[in-house]
């Protein structure tokens, strides 16, 4: 399992308590929180680091305290136990103070349902003291078309890109952006995407959660999967798929054949499956030796090995090995 | 290829000014107010009903001349109607979608987030006031000068203690609880809190409880100033001080932002 950097998060908390200050501390840092709604723990002892003007992906599946987590960063409830840093400060202690200095985007957005567009990222803008230019703002987000229709009758793509406008208007040091791209059309998705990584290259920390591992795998220098409020894994996107031994072999053939004669065949430490009927996965480091095994124990079998591709394991993969295929309520 | 321009969002971050952000706020729900059908009727519609309807119909006995034993139950009500039930059902459902959240998470403290929400009910019930006087003026009311002063003052203390204890209500309870309540409480006040029936013509234990609710206190110290000219009661303030306290101090602890 990749672990790459799973120290990280306490280290820059310890850091962030010492004198030495040549590095800026990190944007959000956080060591064994636990947020409890009566007996459910939703978070259980989770570390987090971000560092200063990078990206950090929070993923898991729903329930795994995403949302916990970032709302406690935010300020918004109170952790049960656990050391909260964001921008240097404890969140709970002095939410206005932070406040000023972060963007939110809450999931579902949240706006009065009657107000215009415009007139709502206006009252936002209005809250900070250099913000961006609100008419650009909509102009560049696709929504000067809509700027005066009431956020009710808003397509849920639009709400979503005017909750972003009003997470960045402010000009914040620091953007927490729940699932901002749910519910977006691809085009939508595109933008917040580009929008996400010039926040970056701007030297904004972007701290975002999210379902899509596309998403994470795209935006994020460092991606954490969260499930049942744990850390089950977290490294850069590269460190948590490219590990060697976690590479996979697909190919398809006549249907039925006998996957235990597979492993058996291989050396040991491989493993074999065939998870749709005629399509077939070995698992462990493919080369070209195993390759050959694969396709001259096929013909031993009476079968061709078809359509067969090399693919290091999508973040996609790892998220479910880790997390579970079932579906939960 | 990205659409933004290098340097667009180098981080500047810091609060606006705070006037700039009463503004923004107090002139963005008044406006919603005022745009919100069902507010209009509340606010507005129904007080202009009542005036014209019992000033001009024989359904309710009242003493001569009819409009001036009017206009001061349909101003305790103008007050009720935005400062308690309007702002209450406004509040539970913009916590519901997440308004007063998205509000909290900008550099908005937390004491202007309720400061501009009685900044726009200040700014209704000035609009109520002017509307309804002025009605009142063409039905022929001609109030005692020397009691607008104490009028005002009487208004100003009612939007206090129906305003905190809109809040209580609409900050604390679900929004279509609070919707019930706020609706119910309105009506029964209306008819049995010393509004359009003043306490005098109430039954005797009804009459003693409408005199510390805040519709009654509100009511009779505005009928005792705009008919008599004379200063309110110190009861009719103490009733209006003391919701005022009591429902700002539970606030304080009630209050939820979702």
């Amino acid at each position: 399992m990749a672990r790459a950097g799973a120290d990280s998060g306490a280290g820059a908390l310890a850091s962030l308590d010492s004198t030495a200050v040549n590095t800026p501390p990190p944007a959000v840092a956080v060591r064994g929180l636990v947020k409890r709604y009566g007996r459910t723990t939703a978070v259980d002892g989770l570390d987090l680091c971000l560092p200063s003007g990078s990206v950090l992906a929070l993923l898991g599946p729903n329930g795994a305290g995403k949302t916990t987590t970032v709302e406690i960063c935010e300020g918004f409830l109170r952790a049960d136990a656990g050391e909260v840093r964001v921008l240097g400060v404890d969140p709970a202690g002095a939410p206005d103070a932070l406040r000023a200095r972060i963007g939110v985007m809450p999931q579902g957005g949240g706006a009065y349902p009657g107000v215009r567009a415009a007139e709502m990222l206006r009252l936002v803008a209005a809250c900070s003291a250099h913000p961006l230019d609100v008419t650009w703002l909509m102009s560049v987000l696709g929504l000067d078309s809509c700027a005066r229709t009431p956020y009710k009758r808003l397509s849920g793509g639009q709400q979503q890109r005017l909750a972003l406008a009003c997470a960045v208007v402010g000009r914040p040091e620091l953007v927490f952006l729940d699932e901002p791209t749910a519910g977006m059309d691809p085009q939508g998705r595109r933008v917040v995407w580009e929008l996400i990584q010039a926040l970056r290259r701007d030297g904004v920390a972007v701290l975002l959660t999210t379902h899509l591992m596309e998403e994470a795998e795209a935006l994020a220098d460092e991606v954490v999967i969260v499930d049942r409020g744990r850390v089950v894994a977290q490294g850069s996107p590269v460190a948590l798929t490219s590990t060697t031994e976690q590479q996979e072999l697909r190919f398809r053939a006549r249907s039925g054949m006998d996957v235990d004669g597979l492993v058996a065949a291989l050396p040991a430490g491989y493993g074999a499956a065939e998870p749709i009927a005629g399509r077939y996965v070995v698992r462990g480091r493919i080369d070209p030796a195993v390759l050959s095994t694969i396709t001259s124990w096929c013909a031993g079998q009476g079968a061709l090995a078809d359509d067969v591709q090399v693919a290091r394991r999508s973040l996609e993969d790892v998220f479910l090995e880790l997390t579970g295929r079932e579906l939960r309520s | 290829m990205n659409r933004f321009a290098p340097g667009t969002f180098t981080p500047q971050p810091g609060a606006g000014a705070p006037l700039r952000m009463l503004a923004a706020q107090s002139g963005t729900e008044l406006r919603l107010a005022l745009r919100n059908g069902e507010q209009v009727l509340l606010t507005l519609l129904i007080p202009i009903v009542l005036l014209v309807g019992l000033s001009t119909l024989d359904v309710v006995p009242l003493p001569e001349p009819r409009v001036a034993a009017v206009v001061p139950g349909v101003l305790a009500l103008a007050v009720m109607s935005t400062a308690f039930t309007g702002q209450a059902i406004a509040l539970g459902f913009d916590r519901r979608y997440g308004v007063v959240r998205r509000l909290a998470a900008t550099a908005l403290p937390r004491w202007l987030l309720v400061a501009g929400r009685l900044v726009a009910v200040l700014g209704v019930v000035a609009l109520q006031v002017v509307v309804l006087c002025a009605l009142a003026v063409a039905l022929g009311w001609r109030p005692e000068p020397s009691g607008l002063g104490w009028a005002l003052l009487l208004v100003l203390l009612g939007c206090a203690a129906f305003g905190s204890l809109g809040i209580l209500l609409g900050g604390s309870l679900r929004a279509e609880i609070t919707l019930a309540v706020a609706n119910l409480v309105w009506f029964v006040l209306l008819l049995a809190g010393g509004i359009v029936v003043p306490l005098g013509m109430l039954p005797r234990p009804l009459a003693g409880v409408g005199a510390v609710l805040p519709s009654g206190a509100l009511a009779e110290g505005l009928r005792t100033a705009l008919s008599a000219g004379h200063a309110p009661s110190a009861v009719q303030v103490l009733v209006l001080v003391g919701w005022t306290v009591v429902a700002s101090a539970l606030a304080l602890r009630t209050v939820k932002l979702r």
